[in-house]
């Protein structure tokens, strides 16, 4: 038993390698060829001496203007803020098929945009510039979750994104 | 290859070894306190798990204000206390047993009390309501000092444990020169010497960012170094809750069902996989902005490496299985998996704990798909994925060690056999419907810490479904936690005095340990270590080159 188990542990360790390598071939295809792809680093809104995080973040294009700004034939820039305990602005309307890239922070403390039903998953860091496209091609009434903690009333930090 | 095998005597022979009785006593409080945290922690859990079927009852708990209230109190205790108190205790044993060594008493004492008092910090203040930061505190939410003052303790509790660890090893070596360090030790021991390197992250951020922060002595706080400082520990200190299980399923269990483990050298290398293969916590991190690819990617493919030593485990384990239940008469290829001692409720509830651990570890690597974790990213996939690993994997099996261990500690037999085995089926099943409804559920959107009884907009079409699943798996898990507390406290009170347990059931090995050649490198936690900061500077250097000295721009925050 001791031979074969030998055996067994070498094929059974060349095998877990293969397994592992092979998942993550497929992660390597989904955001290469798939193109999903994590936000990454777009940079940071630093407060200038004395000035606070909103005001910094008010003056900081595209932060200056939230809402949907048209940007070409069939591409959108949607510039949400998260503030306890809402979004800015709470209701998003896009056409269907529109190609957007979400611009996204925070002006107090850490939330989250989350889309369910599509890959918008981003957190909005004070001060930090979180930017995340995606496009959408299906109808509908979508719902914005705020899906990180932030106090007291993080439950009932929603927002509304209809595609007609 | 039957080789020669290194042999260390007080291994074979525990008539030269006694474990003082104020030693006893300290492992046995540290382990009993590391449960009387999760009793705590469970009944929260419970509430949790209606909330998510929108039933609200944690507004009626007294001096409760909030959901996230309790919830902080649930992941603080079940996640910090419970465990670290319960490894103190167990791989303090552990390495004084297989080294014939005592540890220092002193500092056995001293981390017991350190324990105690960090719970009591955080403990308190939590319950008053001025801490309601989850367990993972990210600024600019602030909590009120002692909060993090307690943690500090906590941790420096469990660093306690780890220097007892290594002076006991030092001192064993200048006895034992040229000697392999015995198996039960080296695994203990790298345990804790991988959970030194990885709470460096969390210790930082809050001895020099958050503590100092509460007491007003710095402007602000910097939330993504913060976050980027608290995953670097955030992850690794799950397998601090982990290993000291794999301690007992690589070094017990095999003994317990009555086979052997397989290769001496399989699990030494598993350990010190865990040590070197540190740098992972970016991979929580994934949708953070501010943090490049190359964060995420290495993060990633660290990952799917770790994964690697659990599948080195699974491999030792089943083979040790297998043999005790073909040495019971167990035929054909799985016939022996129904002969290992299912009447044992040890064996059972770590048996039942490793197989939860297989789904647990398959969500896990789906977490860690870089590109999977949009779609479930704090959700309560999330949720249900741990639950299966932390909740269950290391929940159940101390349920299940402590079936042995408890006896050991007391020398009184345990009480209610037959429900502790119940109690661990129960548990099992109960986890198992409690993991189908929160991972269904986060696949379509359900947001994990989130007070859903309480939302104010229409659940999404499953949402239902998923919130009753989790609910009627928690209940049940919540009704075996309590039989476990029934089963121990009646063992401590009622349980028949026996005359003392010899030994623990620690188990031989097939391949055993090469007296002398390549392997004694293997030996060599310094040689590990290195290698593990090298690794560390190579993937969060860049990051706090760049980070430090800190923004601290972001003004606190108590709207909790
Ligand atoms: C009776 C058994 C338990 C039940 C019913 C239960 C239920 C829950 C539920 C429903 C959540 C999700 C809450 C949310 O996201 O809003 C949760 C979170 C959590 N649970 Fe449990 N749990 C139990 C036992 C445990 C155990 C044994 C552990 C660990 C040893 C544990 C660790 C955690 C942690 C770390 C969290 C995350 C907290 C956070 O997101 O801040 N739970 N639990
Ligand atoms: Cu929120
Ligand atoms: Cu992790």
């Amino acid at each position: 038993m001791e031979m074969l188990a030998e055996k067994l542990e070498k094929g059974y360790v060349w095998l877990s390698i293969l397994v592992l390598v092979a998942f993550f071939a497929a992660i390597i295809y989904a955001s290469v060829v798939l193109a999903v792809v994590v936000p990454g680093d777009s940079g940071q809104i630093v407060p200038k001496r004395g000035e606070t995080l909103f005001a910094a973040v008010s003056r900081t294009k595209p932060f200056d203007q939230p809402g949907v700004h048209q940007t070409g034939p069939n591409s959108y820039d949607v510039v949400v803020l998260g503030q306890a305990w809402m979004f800015n602005p709470a209701a998003i309307e896009l056409p269907v098929g529109a190609e957007v890239t979400f611009w996204g922070t925070s002006i107090d403390i850490d939330h989250g945009l989350y889309i369910p039903g599509t890959t918008v998953n981003i957190m909005l860091l004070p001060g930090q510039i979180g930017k995340q496209r995606y496009r959408f091609s299906r109808p509908g009434q979508y719902r914005i979750i705020c899906h990180e903690y932030c106090g007291m009333l993080h439950h009932q930090m929603t927002g509304t994104l209809t595609v007609k | 290859m039957p080789t020669a095998e290194a042999t260390v005597t007080i291994v074979e022979n525990p008539s030269g070894y006694s474990l003082p009785d104020s030693h006893r006593r300290y492992i046995l409080w540290s382990i009993l306190f590391g449960f009387a945290a999760l009793a705590v922690g469970v009944f929260q859990g419970f509430a949790q798990g209606l909330n998510y079927a929108g039933i609200n009852i944690f507004s009626n708990f007294p001096g409760m204000r909030t959901y996230y209230q309790g919830l902080t109190l649930h992941a603080v205790l079940n996640v910090f206390v419970f465990p670290f108190a319960a490894a103190n205790g167990w791989l303090a044993l552990t390495v004084a047993r297989s080294l014939g060594r005592n540890l220092n008493g002193f500092l056995l004492a001293l981390s017991f009390w350190l324990m105690v008092a960090g719970s009591l910090f955080a403990g308190y203040i939590i319950v008053v309501g001025k801490a309601s930061v989850l367990y993972t505190f990210y600024p600019p939410l602030r909590a009120e000092w002692p909060f993090y003052f307690g943690v500090v303790l906590l941790v420096l509790s469990t660093w306690t444990i780890s220097v007892a660890q290594l002076v006991a090893l030092a001192g064993w070596k200048k006895e034992h020169p040229g000697e392999r360090i015995p198996l039960l030790a080296f695994v203990s021991i790298a345990t804790y010497v991988m959970w030194d390197i990885a709470s460096m992250g969390a210790a930082l951020e809050v001895l020099f960012l958050l503590l100092p922060w509460s007491l007003n002595l710095l402007p602000g706080s910097d939330p993504l170094l913060s976050r980027v400082l608290f995953w670097f520990t955030g992850h690794q200190i799950v397998y601090y809750w982990l290993l000291p299980l794999y301690v007992s399923w690589y070094t017990m269990i095999p003994r317990q069902v009555g086979g052997k483990l397989f290769s001496d050298t399989l699990a030494r290398i598993a350990f010190i996989l865990f040590i070197v293969l540190m740098p992972v916590g970016f991979h929580h991190q994934y949708v953070d902005p501010g943090v490049a690819g190359y964060f995420k990617w290495a993060a990633g493919i660290l990952t799917f490496a770790i994964f690697f030593p659990s599948l080195l485990t699974a491999f030792s384990v089943m083979y040790a299985l297998e043999m005790g239940g073909r040495a019971r008469g167990g035929k054909g290829m799985l016939g022996w998996f129904w002969r290992i001692p299912w009447g044992d409720p040890s064996v059972s509830a770590q048996v039942l704990a490793m197989i939860t651990f297989l789904p647990g570890g398959i969500t896990g690597l789906m977490n860690a798909s870089v590109d999977m974790n949009l779609l479930i990213h704090n959700t309560t996939f999330v949720p249900g994925h741990f639950h299966m690993t932390v909740g269950s994997a290391v929940a159940l099996s101390y349920f299940g060690l402590a079936y042995w261990l408890i006896p050991y500690l007391t020398g009184r037999e345990l009480w209610g056999k037959r429900l502790a085995l119940l109690q661990s089926w129960l548990y099992f099943v109960g986890v198992l419907i409690f993991a189908r409804g929160e991972i269904s559920g986060g696949l379509l959107g359900m947001p994990r810490r989130t007070a859903i009884s309480m939302i104010n907009y229409a659940p999404l079409p499953g949402w239902k479904l998923a919130g009753a699943l989790t609910a009627v798996g928690g209940s049940l898990m919540f009704v075996a936690a309590v039989l476990f507390f029934v089963v121990l406290a009646m063992t401590l009170l009622a349980g028949r005095k026996t005359r003392p347990v010899v030994d623990l059931p620690f188990t031989s090995t097939v391949l055993g340990a090469a007296p002398s050649g390549n392997q004694l490198i293997l030996d060599k936690i310094s040689y590990w270590v290195l290698l593990s900061l090298t690794l560390v500077a190579l993937v969060y250097g860049p990051f706090l080159l760049t980070h430090i000295p800190p923004t601290l721009s972001a003004p606190p925050f108590m709207g909790y």
